[in-house]
């Protein structure tokens, strides 16, 4: 760890620098949720019982698992930086490989979960949804928007990641070198702790 | 010229590597080429919205009043609105100032993430180029007005969502730039220089990084929620689903009025460079003046409703924001009170950029008092949506900011290019400047309290003297402008060269030849001192 050592002694290398930045990035994560939750949390006050009665529709048995699946991909994110850490080539790969199928399983878990509300027309502009409660056409309104920001999100990590693990198959990250991948895996887990806060505020609303 | 007698290393103008011409320039990652390729844009950008606000005034004499159509005058305003925050006012001192002259003001040899600084003008350009697009195309120019206020932005069939999206990309450019700007700060500072040592403008760009990492991501999700409300009705904002049009003016207000101070705040912190330089004297205050630009950062987050007083908030929500807006008065007269004091007895030497800086002082008063008026409830009441705020916003953003940019380019220009400008032809320009500007503005704030409504196109006769001595103003205003640019362009091509230290200044810039070598500093230098510490000041 080169957090003691000035940044002008190493000109072109400093960890700590790009560990700073990329939590600086993290909070314009947060607060570009923090929008929606905002929006939420009105949205929940104005109308408490619709948003009990949606939340009923939606499947808590598909969202707790999708929230165990994420947990464990972020376990293997850290345990593919102690690998690195540990000069580990092949466990780093094979704990990032296991993320990356981890995070395309929640996708898969979650597309299943979209259409099964888009073939009960509870999908924006749809005829039906259109005859429900006020309150209720809101909440379908937050959930496609909150859980579809995250899921891009959720694409935008396996990307950074796919391309870690990359960098790593050349060495470029390694023993000695492996700030990126703990910014991607910090990335990672900021994926993980928004869908944390996602579950109860829609599966378990009700 | 290219290379300096007390230096090896060639000026940042000349290009060294394998690349030459422009192609070295747009991919190059030094942060005082990125601050000109900022330059460029953003001065091409501010003419293009003065063209538009030029027409708008013209419009309104009633000789003219059928040169455009109505649709076409609610475009000119949407799109001077936009261009001029997002494209100049809301990037201009930082991502031209911050970028040339914060690595330098702190002994280092770039910003912390050189690619990302490139990369933050790229997501620039490509947002303006969305914006300009979306003129053409579509349904046509936006006519909502720069606020994108929902339900009208919902409906109108005019090419909003398009102009969103181009401000979102511009948010990405902004935060980028905050987050490279903090890291920078709290990591590239040379040996010696603490915090307390830190010239005042980077304390000022330092506050403002927060507040583009803070806010900006507010509005980004605003604008994305309308995108998603015009194409796929989410119904978030939308009364006729349940949503509610007010949680969007709130919103786009938890950001758009720290934005404000986005604004402001890199332009105090560039009069605070100024000041002391030719007043010969360390500033007044150092640590009131550093404490208050985080102040006004921190204090200015939370007085985002005062622009909707008259939206049906309950008694008590207005009253504390009209109480905050006037709590953030005092950290701005902090720094008024203490500008003037560093004047006091000063060793006065009168250069072009410090009667700028000046001019700014006087104007931003104006704004920043017409501000606590409309701060005050029963007074906002009155004024709501008229010329009194149109002509407010332009004292603070044009007369306060504005006239900063000017002040700053004026101060390092010689700096930047290594050439001097005519001063004479300077002092020139300020006349129809401030007498235009002070013409056009100071008349819409009496236009404004005699009832003048904002974004009308028509108006009614016994305004008509008050349009007539605007539009006057306005031709005078864009003279001085034309003057001004026209001497700083000619001195960029024929103008004499400059001095390493043209003006006597003490901070770190100035120790270094102009223009500036490639790598800076020829060896990072230690501090031992404050950042204002004049050697002739300390006998008396």
């Amino acid at each position: 760890m080169s957090d003691a050592t000035h940044a002008h002694d190493a000109v072109h290398r400093d960890d700590f620098g790009a560990r700073l930045g990329m939590w600086l990035f993290l909070v314009t994560e947060i607060v570009l949720f923090g929008g929606l939750f905002i929006a939420y949390a009105y949205m929940r006050a104005t109308y408490p019982a619709e948003f009990h009665h949606a939340g009923a529709e939606l499947n808590a048995t598909l969202g707790v698992t999708n929230t165990v699946v994420l947990l464990t991909s972020s376990l293997t994110v850290v345990l593919s930086l102690v690998a690195i850490q540990r000069g580990d080539k092949v466990k780093t790969m094979a704990f990032l490989s296991t993320t990356l199928v981890l995070g395309v399983t929640f996708l898969v878990i979650k597309s299943f979960e979209w259409a099964t509300k888009f073939h009960h027309g509870l999908y924006p502009n749809a005829p039906h949804l259109a005859t429900l409660p006020h309150g209720e056409q809101v909440f379908f309104g937050l959930y496609f928007t909150m859980t579809g920001l995250h899921g891009l999100h959720v694409i935008a990590g396996l990307s950074v990641l796919a391309y870690m693990l990359v960098k790593v198959a050349r060495e470029e990250i390694r023993q000695d070198q492996y700030v990126l991948l703990e910014n991607g895996g910090l990335y990672w887990h900021l994926v993980d702790v928004i869908w944390i806060f996602l579950l109860p505020l829609f599966y378990l609303a009700a | 010229m290219s290379t300096h007698a007390t230096t090896g290393q060639p000026s940042y103008l000349v290009d060294t590597g394998a690349r030459k011409g422009l192609v070295a320039w747009l991919l190059s990652t030094d942060h005082k080429r990125i601050g000109l390729l900022y330059l460029g844009s953003m001065v091409f950008f501010f003419f293009v919205a003065v063209a538009l606000g030029f027409v708008m005034r013209l419009v309104q004499l009633t000789s003219f009043e059928h040169l455009i159509t109505a649709q076409t005058y609610n475009a000119l305003f949407t799109l001077h609105g936009v261009i001029m925050v997002f494209l100049f006012v809301v990037p201009g001192l930082p991502a031209v100032f911050g970028n040339f002259f914060l690595p330098i003001l702190i002994g280092a040899k770039d910003v912390a993430f050189p690619r990302l600084n490139l990369a933050s003008w790229y997501f620039y350009m490509a947002g303006a180029a969305i914006v300009v697009i979306a003129l053409f195309t579509g349904g046509g120019a936006p006519d909502t007005g720069w606020t994108f206020y929902v339900p009208f932005s919902l409906r109108t069939g005019t090419n909003v969502g398009l102009a969103v999206f181009g401000a979102f990309i511009l948010g990405f450019s902004s935060m980028l730039t905050g987050i490279n700007f903090i890291t920078t700060i709290h990591r590239m500072r040379a040996p010696g220089m603490g915090w307390f040592r830190m010239p005042l403008f980077c304390w000022a760009v330092y506050s403002t990084a927060w507040i583009q990492i803070l806010a900006t991501p507010i509005l980004a999700i605003t604008l994305v929620l309308v995108i998603l409300e015009r194409a796929f009705g989410i119904g978030i904002f939308d009364p006729a689903k349940g949503g509610d049009p007010l949680l969007y003016e709130h919103l786009f207000w938890i950001y758009s009025h720290p934005a404000v101070y986005i604004m402001i705040l890199p332009a105090m912190g560039a009069i605070t460079e100024i000041i002391p330089t030719f007043a010969k004297r360390t500033i007044f205050g150092y640590k009131a003046i550093a404490f208050s630009s985080v102040a006004i950062a921190g204090v200015g987050s939370l007085v985002w409703a005062h622009h909707m007083f008259t939206s049906g908030l309950s008694q008590f929500a207005v009253m504390t924001f009209s109480l905050l807006t006037m709590i953030v008065a005092v950290p701005s007269a902090i720094k008024v009170f203490n500008w003037v004091s560093t004047l006091y007895k000063g060793s006065i030497d009168f250069q072009p950029p410090l009667l700028f800086a000046l001019t700014f002082i006087f104007l931003f008063c104006i704004g920043g008092l017409t501000g606590v008026m409309l701060g005050a409830l029963a007074v906002n009441v009155h004024v709501h949506d008229t010329y009194f705020v149109v002509g407010h916003f332009h004292y603070v953003m044009f007369g306060g900011t504005g006239f900063a940019f000017f002040a700053a380019l004026l101060y390092w220009f010689p700096k930047m290019f290594g050439k001097m400008y005519s001063k004479k032809a300077i002092y020139a320009s300020w006349f129809p400047l401030f007498i235009g500007f002070n013409m056009l503005y100071f008349t819409m704030l009496v236009l404004g309290v005699m009832g003048m409504p904002r974004r009308y196109f028509h108006h009614l006769p016994q305004f008509n003297t008050g349009h007539e001595i605007a539009t006057v103003g306005s031709w005078f205003l864009v003279l001085g402008l034309l003057m001004f640019f026209g001497t700083l362009v000619h001195a960029l091509f024929k103008g004499e060269k400059a001095e390493d230290n043209p003006w006597g200044g003490v901070t770190l810039e100035w120790t270094i030849p102009s223009p500036p070598p490639q790598e800076n500093f020829e060896e990072i230098p230690t501090i031992t001192t404050g950042p204002y510490h004049f050697p002739q000041e300390s006998q008396g």
